[in-house]
């Protein structure tokens, strides 16, 4: 789909300093090679089986699917069982292997939640690399449990404080670290974002939760789904899942973090508010002010608070292949709750908008409809973030 | 013809070397900015670069992102650089490039900002996350107005890559001394001649060495090979030391006076 220089459409393209594109071809060159190569793709699947545990299950949640009616039939891709507890272990595992076979010294990532850390650490670790994540200091505080868990995978967490010192300070400390360092150093973009070959890499690796899904809805039902639906925060668990249908009728749902509401200015609807412009290396949707600065994002999930979006969302929404919708914060806290208690399922925040919006529009769209949500994360990670936002809503 | 042009060949018929100075415009204040710009003019820089701030500077070291994040707190905005370049220009002849990340440029639209920046007195264009392959807009636009596009080279880049950039650049050539963010740096990356000598073995434009550059020794060093040395993260942090201070101009000026010296007194 992308043609020669990395574009999905208008979107997408290569606009980083001089100093990183012989890098940049480098990596290209080496994908490429990678992906023809058998012995590549034999390690990385086994190490996915026997390491990160695929194939994930697809669960037919019952009971959240009878509170929906019209006899809806959900079903969660259960990218929470995956090793590390989410989807970012697919990626990082193909990178990682990729940057031993370029013989490279050292890995940098780094991340929102946290979750891209952690996987990033942990396949660093497994395959003996020492590992440095840039992580901006708010996300620092609202996701300890993970800063903790790349510290004990033997990782160095970076504080970045520049900015809004959160995932998009992160992404611009990580290029500096890796403009400098850029001869020994891979880095490890966790998300369908960045320059060429970044968004289309990380979208193949994310493409085994699409494929997987394919066989297993196929032999659970006996036909394709109706719907696929995944938040979208830089859109890699939702490309990973949505790719492998792109050419069949099954519709695509992603859905954006609300925040505060779509009007109070802290969102992170990038695709449903944003203009065309390009950050962190790349042609797509951004929040951005008329002057072009980017604004700062906001959502619960540390997850989706990102003011960009893949350049592949971009061309989808262009070309009306996917729907981009959003959910708010509180919408997300109150559907993490109830598949909590329904299902017990904590899912991650940012699989909450997903489910929030099944929830909240499932009995306005679908009568015998097949669902499929990808359920991006397991939740361990946010129950302080629960926790105070109950504790603060009790004070108003 | 273009004041870049016309200035580099003035400086080789006199056989001398590129004074360039960077500060990003609106730090503190543009009226600081304008003030400053006269002050390098009548101490002998012989070309200046005009930062336009952008709020996720990938490329900049701490002092340049601080000084960004100045400039935007002031609520500097493209247009109203052009307007400080409208300013200049009925003050002073000396070649201004614009340096600015794509995505303000993009959304100032690339066609009407290549005429307004041409209109406003801009004689070049330097956008380091814009690398040829991405630029054909820009270069197309460019050529209409007679602006300069400046592309870098990086101690990374291939013989490809630099018969490339030669091709489509023009103005002068900006030499990334180091592979990482702009800043001062103590030592010369030790393989900076080499390249320097295979870059000017490629082109008979002129090449000019940024990042990192701000020491004597080092200035001295690298004139012996390129045409011009580019000082930014220095000057920019003098502004920073002399925030509010009446002081600014005086300390700012003794440091222009001394680059001046080491790079044009020999």
């Amino acid at each position: 789909m992308t043609d020669k220089k990395g574009y999905f459409g208008g979107f997408g393209g290569c606009f980083v300093p001089e100093v990183l594109i012989p890098a940049l071809k480098e990596l290209s060159k080496a994908y490429g090679d990678a992906r023809k190569d058998k012995k590549f793709i034999k390690e990385l699947d086994l190490l996915l089986h026997h390491y990160a545990g695929r194939p994930t299950p697809l669960y037919f949640a019952k009971r959240f699917s009878q509170t929906l009616g019209s006899n809806t039939r959900v079903y969660l891709k259960r990218e929470d069982l995956a090793h590390t507890g989410a989807h970012k272990i697919n990626n990082t595992l193909g990178q990682v292997l990729l940057a031993k076979r370029m013989g490279k010294k050292r890995i940098i990532a780094e991340t929102g939640a946290g979750q891209h850390g952690v996987a990033t650490a942990t396949a660093a670790a497994m395959l003996g690399f020492p590992c440095e994540v840039y992580m901006g200091e708010e996300d620092i505080e609202r996701q300890a449990l993970n800063v903790f868990l790349m510290k004990l995978l033997g990782a160095k967490v970076i504080s970045v404080v520049s900015g809004s010192r959160t995932l998009k300070d992160a992404i611009n400390e990580a290029m500096r670290d890796w403009v400098t360092n850029v001869r020994t150093t891979y880095y490890v973009i966790g998300s369908v974002v960045g320059p060429e070959p970044y968004p289309r890499m990380v979208r193949d690796f994310q493409s085994v939760i699409g494929k997987e899904t394919k066989r297993q809805i196929v032999q659970a039902e006996g036909r394709l789904p109706d719907y696929l639906v995944a938040c979208i925060g830089g859109g890699s668990n939702s490309i990973g899942l949505f790719h492998p249908f792109y050419k069949t009728k099954v519709k695509f749902i992603g859905v954006e973090a609300a925040g505060l509401g779509v009007n109070s200015h802290k969102h992170a609807v990038t695709l449903g508010k944003g203009r065309v412009g390009v950050l962190h290396g790349s042609k797509s949707y951004v929040l951005e002010d008329k002057f072009g600065q980017i604004n700062i994002a906001h959502s619960i999930s540390a997850g989706l608070d990102y003011p960009g979006v893949g350049p592949e969302h971009s061309f989808y929404k262009n070309t009306k292949r996917a729907k981009y919708v959003s959910i708010t914060d509180k919408e997300a806290v109150n559907a993490f709750k109830m598949l909590s208690e329904i299902e017990g399922i904590i899912p991650a925040l940012e699989p909450s908008h997903a489910l929030a919006w099944v929830k909240k529009f499932a009995h306005k769209l679908f009568k015998n409809k097949i669902i499929i949500v990808c359920l991006s994360g397991r939740g361990d990670k946010d129950v302080d973030i629960i926790a105070g936002y109950e504790s603060n809503k009790r004070k108003i | 013809m273009n004041r870049i042009k016309e200035k580099f060949n003035l400086l080789k018929a006199n056989n001398k070397k590129a004074f360039i100075t960077f500060i990003t415009a609106g730090d503190p204040s543009l009226s600081v900015t304008e003030r400053l710009v006269l002050e390098m003019d009548r101490h002998g820089a012989d070309v200046v670069e005009l930062g336009v701030p952008f709020s996720d500077p990938t490329a900049d070291g701490p002092r340049i992102q601080a000084s960004s994040m100045r400039s935007l707190k002031a609520h500097t905005t493209l247009p109203k650089i052009l307007n400080l370049v409208k300013k200049i220009r009925k003050k002073s002849n000396i070649p201004l490039v614009l340096m600015t990340y794509y995505n303000p440029v993009y959304a100032y639209g690339i066609k009407k900002f290549a005429g307004d920046a041409a209109r406003a007195g801009v004689d070049g264009l330097i956008v380091p996350d814009l690398p040829p392959e991405e630029a054909e807009e820009l270069i197309k636009e460019s050529r209409r107005f007679n602006l300069a596009n400046i592309f870098l080279l990086a101690p990374t880049s291939t013989k490809e890559r630099i018969k490339k950039v030669m091709q489509k650049g023009s103005g002068f050539i900006y030499y990334v001394s180091l592979t990482g963010v702009t800043g001062e740096r103590k030592t010369i990356p030790p393989d900076l001649y080499k390249k320097l000598k295979e870059i000017k073995s490629l082109t008979r434009k002129p090449v000019a060495v940024g990042f990192g550059v701000s020491r004597a020794a080092q200035i001295k060093s690298i004139l012996k090979k390129a045409d011009g040395v580019i000082v930014g993260s220095a000057l920019v942090g003098i502004i920073e030391k002399n925030l509010n201070r009446k002081a600014l101009y005086k300390e700012f000026n003794k440091k222009i006076d001394l680059f001046f010296k080491i790079i044009h007194k020999k």
